[in-house]
């Protein structure tokens, strides 16, 4: 273990998380209008009908099984009789149909923001720095995993990259576990990790705002013209503009019995 | 009974030039930025015609609004809440940027800065998405005054509905414009669609509105408002809408686009109606009685009951008196000679429309007839089916026997005056014929001919006592590409000028500091020191007090 496995596995992942965090709630707080996927979908749909679905319908798998390989230790999933045998079946299967999906999809929306001059003149810098990271991130991840899990002997990466990620969830991180990962998969998570760091200040910020609260929410919305000091809606007075206001009521009324 | 108010328009046909002012004033003060050079809060369509944007109309195809199912309960036409969701990574019944047009702009610079050439400079269109020249070969009104209807009105979906063959040679053919804004539904179901809950009805005047701030630019509004009129700003990713002009409003100002109405055709006033009641109306079963169970949703203001409920309800007293003097209550409760835009969508709209008695006029002109006879224009109403049933398909789901009785009343109102401005004896039997008195028939000429300013917008201002809230408020929408872009408070160094009140502080356009700002003796503005003369009041000639500082005040000069 050496200064450079502490740089790369330690404190580089507390930097992206701290700037994952602050960042969301900082951008949460000041620039809601910003807080938007920016859709494309006025521009261009034909490519964008099946890309995006894909795309997303994938991702979402794939972070289902991150969290389940990396999140859950390997002794619970045992527990519930999820043996290693199982788990490769499903991690195999489940794992080839997501990034099938997540890699179509990406590939045919790379193609199309490249070659729809709309969507193209659309995208920013920011944008296109997160898509190359995107890339990376998925694309060091299904090299890993047909080099080591598909043609190489199998990487058993549930004894140490997983738990090293639980390491410095609970604030105990060990960053030796990371040492002698293969490289790909270093390269994946170190990929990864910067693109987590990035995340709040790209459009990725939208995947914070899955409206499941319309599942539940009547369909008819009223606001009263009041309300928008509070909630979602405009700012409020900035600091040391506030209105002065009359002191709370008085002491005497406190005094009664309380309804 | 839940009394709520409604902030509702009516629209005169017949008095619709189609000049477009409303669309152009609409569009400078709301939508001329990047991102909504393509939307069109106000349009005026040609009908017959294809509409903006294109087919906008074709349920089939959009699946905007809603609609009844088996069970008797609505549900949205796109789908419910679970297909929302499922779909949200693609709207399947979104319309392209294509479907209304590629904003363009020209390539002025070319006609100052080409070099000398035995050709003239041109300015070629230049897209406005990709940069690059492009042919025009649409846009919002391509088909104004029926330009190339020979092969596009076809295509209008109201024509598909109708039972007779509506030829389209312009020798034969009629045509009248209709004005288009948010339709401000009392069941609006962009606002059932939004899957963020960023858009909403405005308890105090049911203005539907979206949060800008929370809008995540899912785009399920776009598709589920029938009449397509939420927009998507491709630069912002948010969605956007008529707000019908709510600063204006609250300060009992009618909107832009009402304002600069040339043919003065636009009324604006409130509303009383049960919210409790919208539902079921909505829900009703035959598409021709909706428009029934619509104007049955609306609260009579001169009831005592309805009083003593909206009063329960917190509306305060002048809106109750500004709803009973609604020029709207009287001509869609009183009158019956205002129809909403298509009721069969089932999202109870409040922006209403006198259908226009013009096209049935023309035709009798036409065969050298008098235009203004009544006996012959009831005859016109009955014989003409064609612009009778195309009007029916627009205002009342395809039944004409509203649309017969409104302009029956038009014509009998055009005939009764035209007596009386001859100075011959007023025919009661006229009046009597349509179910009106002579009084009423002036009174209904008074409104709709004469259309006195105060008769047409009665607004009653928002409560300063409730609107202080919004006070010191930024507006959020002061963001690059949002609508206050440029703003005061973009920048709050430019919050330096005559109106700021503090350097550093925003500029709101809250009614408070209008009046503020206004000052007692009608200037517009107030200077920033007290006792001083703001220059730009200064109109020449006289020196006013207050334009030098006094002489002993050893202020430098």
């Amino acid at each position: 273990m050496n200064t450079w496995d502490i740089l790369l596995w330690v404190a580089f992942p507390y930097v992206a998380m701290a700037v994952f965090v602050v960042g969301h709630i900082l951008r949460y707080r000041f620039d809601q209008f910003g807080w938007t996927s920016r859709s494309s979908q006025t521009y261009e749909n034909r490519l964008l009908r099946w890309g995006s679905p894909m795309f997303h319908y994938g991702i979402l798998m794939v972070f289902g099984g991150h969290v389940v390989g990396l999140l859950v230790p390997k002794a619970w999933l045992e527990f519930f009789g999820v043996t290693e045998h199982w788990y490769h079946l499903g991690a195999t299967w489940l794992g080839t149909v997501a990034a099938v999906l997540t890699i179509a999809g990406i590939v045919l929306l790379l193609i199309r923001r490249r070659l729809t001059p709309r969507v193209m003149l659309a995208t920013t810098v920011m944008d296109k720095t997160m898509y190359l990271l995107l890339a990376l991130v998925i694309g060091f991840g299904t090299l890993a995993t047909v080099m080591y899990q598909i043609f190489g002997a199998g990487y058993d990466y549930r004894g140490t990259i997983s738990p090293w990620i639980r390491g410095l969830l609970i604030l105990q991180p060990d960053p030796s576990l990371m040492a002698n990962v293969p490289f790909f998969f270093q390269l994946h998570v170190l990929s990864a990790t910067a693109l987590f760091l990035l995340w709040p200040f790209t459009r990725l910020v939208h995947v914070f705002s899955a409206p499941l609260g319309y599942i539940v929410r009547p369909y008819i919305v009223y606001r009263s013209r009041d309300a928008h000091t509070v909630g979602s809606g405009s700012r409020g007075p900035r600091r040391g503009w506030e209105k002065s206001e009359r002191p709370a009521a008085p002491t005497r009324t406190r005094q009664r019995t309380p309804r | 009974m839940r009394v709520m108010a409604q902030m509702s328009m009516i629209m005169n046909l017949d008095k619709c030039i189609g000049c477009h002012t409303c669309s152009v004033t609409c569009k400078q003060v709301w939508t001329n930025r990047t991102g909504v050079e393509y939307v069109w809060f106000n349009n005026v369509e040609t009908r017959p015609g294809v509409g903006y944007p294109r087919r906008y109309e074709d349920q089939e195809k959009w699946k905007g609004g809603w609609a009844r199912n088996k069970r008797g309960r609505l549900s949205l036409r796109g789908g419910g809440r679970l297909k929302k969701l499922m779909n949200i990574f693609n709207n399947p019944d979104l319309p392209g940027i294509d479907d209304y047009y590629e904003p363009w702009t020209y390539d002025y610079d070319m006609l100052t800065k080409a070099p000398l050439s035995t050709q003239s400079p041109v300015a070629r269109p230049k897209s406005l998405l990709t940069g690059k020249n492009m042919d025009i070969k649409w846009s919002g009104n391509w088909d104004d005054n029926l330009g190339g209807s020979q092969e596009t009105a076809a295509e209008d979906p109201i024509l598909a509905t109708m039972s007779e063959h509506v030829k389209m040679e312009f020798e034969e053919t009629f045509m009248f414009y209709l004005p288009r804004i948010c339709e401000h539904c009392l069941n609006p179901s962009c606002v059932a669609a939004c899957p963020s809950g960023a858009m909403y009805k405005r308890e105090e005047d049911g203005i539907v509105l979206v949060d800008e701030d929370g809008c995540r630019g899912w785009r399920m509004c776009v598709s589920a408002c029938p009449y397509k009129k939420v927009y998507f700003n491709h630069k912002t990713g948010k969605a956007e809408k008529c707000t019908l002009c709510y600063p204006l409003i609250e300060q009992g100002k009618p909107t832009i686009c009402s304002e600069t109405c040339v043919g003065r055709l636009r009324y604006l006033g409130l509303m009383l109606y049960d919210a409790d009641a919208v539902l079921a109306a909505a829900s009703i079963e035959n598409d021709h009685d909706l428009l029934d169970a619509q104007r049955g949703v609306f609260l009579d203001p001169h009831d005592p009951a309805v009083i003593a409920a909206a009063t329960a309800n917190g509306i305060a007293d002048d809106w109750i008196l500004a709803a009973q003097n609604s020029p709207i209550y009287t001509m869609i409760s009183e009158y019956k000679i205002a129809l909403p835009l298509h009721p069969e969508y089932r999202t109870m709209p409040m922006v209403w429309y006198i259908p226009p008695l013009s096209p049935v006029v023309d035709v009798i002109k036409s065969t050298g007839s008098d235009g203004e006879d009544a006996r012959t224009l009831f005859a016109a109403i009955d014989k003409l089916r064609i612009p009778v049933e195309y009007l029916a398909g627009l205002f009342t789901a395809g039944d004409v026997v509203p649309v017969e009785a409104s302009l029956r009343k038009l014509a009998a109102m055009r005939s009764y005056m035209r007596d009386i401005n001859l100075g011959g004896e007023p025919d009661e039997a006229i009046a009597a014929s349509v179910g009106m008195t002579g009084t009423e028939m002036q009174a209904m000429y008074r409104l709709l001919a004469i259309a006195k300013y105060e008769d047409r917008y009665v607004i009653p201002a928002a409560h300063l006592e409730t609107a202080r809230e919004l006070e010191e408020l930024a507006c959020s929408l002061d963001t690059d590409g949002g609508p206050g872009m440029g703003g005061p408070g973009a920048d709050a160094s430019h919050a330096r000028g005559p109106y700021a009140k503090t350097p550093g502080m925003p500029l709101n356009s809250t009614v408070d500091n209008y009046n503020e700002m206004r000052g007692e003796t009608g200037e517009k503005t107030k200077p920033t020191t007290p006792g001083r003369l703001n220059l730009l009041n200064w109109t020449g000639g006289t020196v006013p007090p207050g334009m030098f500082p006094p002489k002993d005040s050893g202020a430098p000069a």
